[in-house]
């Protein structure tokens, strides 16, 4: 069983991230406008705490803290795939486009059909972003069909369409009302908007449904990393998987880009962050990843509420802050295309 | 008889590149007189020579070609000049083939520093504007050609615009972050977008001077630039400086799109597109790359502005959209061919 090993060798990654994860959520739980103790959080928990408390907990930050955390998860797995895929280790939702491509599916559905009230529909949008984030996923993959696709031709369609999407988005922006214009920027920086528990329910079938998906791939995973006319001998489809794959990682992503906005880095590098510390094997490299990339994105949510109280920093910009030094680190110490650390 | 053939060759090869030349101004200057005869009210080209030789103050056309027109059409020409031949500069200093200012983090470094001067500097005029976005390139610029130089994996391609592509994301979000934070959101949006509208004289005489400065540090390069596309060693071993052609490409590559970007906004993929075009017609010597693309990019991006004017009339599209949609099938074509070999 090749997961059980995977896990049992990263077994104490795993418990230390759960540790620090469980370490920020109860530090997130506490912080904020108005702060609540971790007593009394306890209190309220068990039903002793005052309407105000329960206001606070249950409305405001519990939903908040749990999609940053699906959120983050989802992305990092997401990105994990697509690194697997290309064979990148720079590879991630934001870069490649997919991110974009639901961004301009969702303001195209807020330009044309509502106006703003568009807050109000939590399944309808998750559904635009996803169909977005799939449509560009899937033009990358036929534009850089030739003859199969290689795992560079997908990086580079992927900056392309990128490009184009946000080139796009910029017409439509330009034509909004400044009000509808401000949410749909706000929107596009990555800040978790939706942050109610209709929200978590529109959200989590999709992690249920989509990041076990991932996880029973990870052997085809395995094999792809292996350069390219090995995987086919050792009889895997490596184009069928690959299509597979690229899919199911739009689809995560498009979930989560559509109740938390363009998010990018993360995809990049919480998978990054994984392979570092438990090695290559996916089976392991992708619970690992999830649970890092809860933890940054919780990480950053957290800053982003406290560093400029009252005022929120969208977690993108969080995220995008964290990620640079971090990512500049990774460029110059890089030494060739495949996805060695 | 052998070196009659080579001289037969090579002066067809000159009269390729004369030829080239040739139509390469004539389209320009037939698209400049377009361009300034298009826009709301549609002035014949004999009103537009009229206003130039015999300028009638009394008449409004001529008043609108003189004041509106003609900085706009010149402001094009000389940005389109300008960010061709930065792309040119920086496809052969990094030899990337994907190289781009928008691609690799020039422009977004510029538009981060705007969002700061938007934001921070209480009176700003156009001047500070300028500053700044010369600034900002001048971080993006020095950020992608110090990769290119230490990092290990310096001579992949895709590394480079990965880089590129993830600086331009980390630009992007700090400057949103800016505009939203402090409200000039749409104000930065407005100018990201802002194209070649409401172009003055003074944009025009801002740029002339750029560009001649950039061009001829441009030309002055573009013979090392050449034998530097063979390969460091190569450069090296024909006693060229990698390091003084890098410095100056990067002081040419800041002037040209700095000055680009501050006046006319995000303008993207002319430069990726225009130095490709140039190299498959006439070769590879930098020094007839670097003028023909001046000229190739002005046409270009004249006629993006002419199609920004006139695809959703009477609304403007933002020419930067235009230039993406020319150039995104484009760069997917170079990303097909190079895929392989990269």
């Amino acid at each position: 069983m090749d997961w059980r090993i995977a896990f049992k060798q990263s077994r104490s990654w795993m418990l230390l991230f759960s540790l620090f994860l469980m370490i920020v959520f109860m530090i997130s739980l506490t912080t904020g406008v108005l702060p609540v103790t971790l007593m009394d959080a306890f209190h309220t928990f068990s039903g002793q705490g005052t309407a105000q408390q329960e206001l606070i907990l249950y409305e405001l930050r519990l939903p908040r803290m749990i999609i940053a955390m699906l959120i983050g998860a989802g992305l990092a797995v997401s990105g994990a795939v697509l690194q697997g895929l290309s064979r990148n280790s720079l590879a991630d939702p934001g870069i490649l486009g997919i991110n974009a491509g639901a961004g301009l599916a969702v303001v195209a559905f807020i330009f044309f059909f509502q106006s703003a009230n568009w807050g109000e529909s939590p399944f309808i949008l998750p559904l635009f972003a996803f169909t977005g984030a799939v449509t560009v996923a899937l033009l990358i993959y036929l534009f850089s069909w030739k003859n199969g696709v290689t795992p560079t031709r997908l990086l580079l369609t992927g900056i392309g369409f990128n490009a184009l999407c946000g080139a796009l988005l910029m017409v439509l922006q330009l034509k909004m009302d400044p009000r509808d214009f401000q949410e749909a920027t706000i929107w596009l920086t990555g800040s978790l908007w939706g942050t109610q528990w209709r929200y978590v329910l529109a959200l989590v079938p999709w992690m249920i449904v989509l990041i076990p998906a991932v996880f029973i791939q990870a052997k085809s995973l395995n094999i792809m990393q292996l350069s390219d006319p090995l995987p086919g001998v050792l009889g895997l489809h490596t184009e069928r998987k690959r299509r597979t794959l690229l899919v199911l990682s739009a689809a995560l992503a498009g979930a989560c880009v559509a109740v938390g906005g363009g998010i990018s880095f993360l995809g990049l590098l919480a998978p990054h962050l994984a392979r570092k510390l438990t090695g290559p094997n996916f089976y392991s490299l992708i619970p690992v990843s999830a649970l890092i990339g809860a933890f940054l994105l919780l990480t950053a949510d957290l800053i982003g509420k406290n560093l400029l109280a009252p005022a929120d920093i969208p977690v993108g910009i969080v995220i995008s802050v964290i990620g640079a030094p971090y990512l500049i680190y990774m460029l110059l110490t890089r030494t060739s295309q495949g996805l060695k650390t | 008889m052998q070196s009659i053939t080579v001289l037969k060759r090579q002066t067809n090869k000159e009269v390729k590149v004369c030829v080239t030349f040739t139509v390469t101004l004539a389209a320009l200057i037939v698209l400049t007189i377009v361009s300034i005869g298009i826009g709301a009210i549609w002035i014949p080209p004999s009103v537009v020579w009229d206003s130039i030789v015999s300028f009638d103050a009394s008449n409004i056309h001529h008043q609108l070609i003189r004041e509106v027109r003609i900085p706009r059409a010149l402001t094009a020409v000389i940005t389109g000049g300008a960010l061709a031949a930065a792309g040119a500069i920086m496809q052969g200093m990094t030899r990337n083939p994907l190289a781009d200012p928008s691609i690799i983090g020039i422009t977004h470094g510029a538009g981060l520093a705007i969002a700061m001067a938007l934001v921070f500097v209480a009176t700003h005029t156009f001047w500070t504007l300028l500053l700044f976005a010369f600034g900002g390139a001048a971080v993006g610029a020095g950020l992608v050609i110090l990769f290119s130089m230490i990092a290990k994996d310096r001579h992949s391609p895709v590394t480079l615009t990965l880089a590129g592509a993830a600086l331009s994301t980390l630009f992007g979000a700090l400057s949103t972050g800016l505009a939203l934070y402090f409200q000039v959101a749409q104000d930065l949006s407005f100018w990201y977008a802002g194209g070649l509208a409401g172009s003055q004289w003074i944009d025009v005489w801002i740029l002339v001077p750029v560009l001649v400065i950039g061009f001829i540090l441009a030309m002055w390069i573009s013979r090392p630039l050449t034998i530097l596309t063979m390969g460091d060693e190569i450069a090296t071993g024909l006693g060229q400086s990698a390091g003084k052609i890098r410095w100056i490409g990067f002081a040419a590559v800041v002037m040209l799109s700095g000055a680009a970007v501050a006046v006319a906004g995000v303008i993207g993929f002319i430069g990726l597109m225009v130095p490709h075009m140039v190299r498959s017609l006439i070769g590879v010597d930098y020094r007839l790359i670097m003028p023909l693309s001046i000229l190739m990019g002005a046409a270009l991006l004249v006629l993006s502005d002419i199609g920004a004017r006139i695809v959703n009339i009477p609304f403007e599209t933002p020419v930067g959209a235009i230039t993406a949609i020319l150039g995104v099938p484009f760069f997917l074509y170079l990303a097909r061919r190079n895929g392989r070999d990269l």
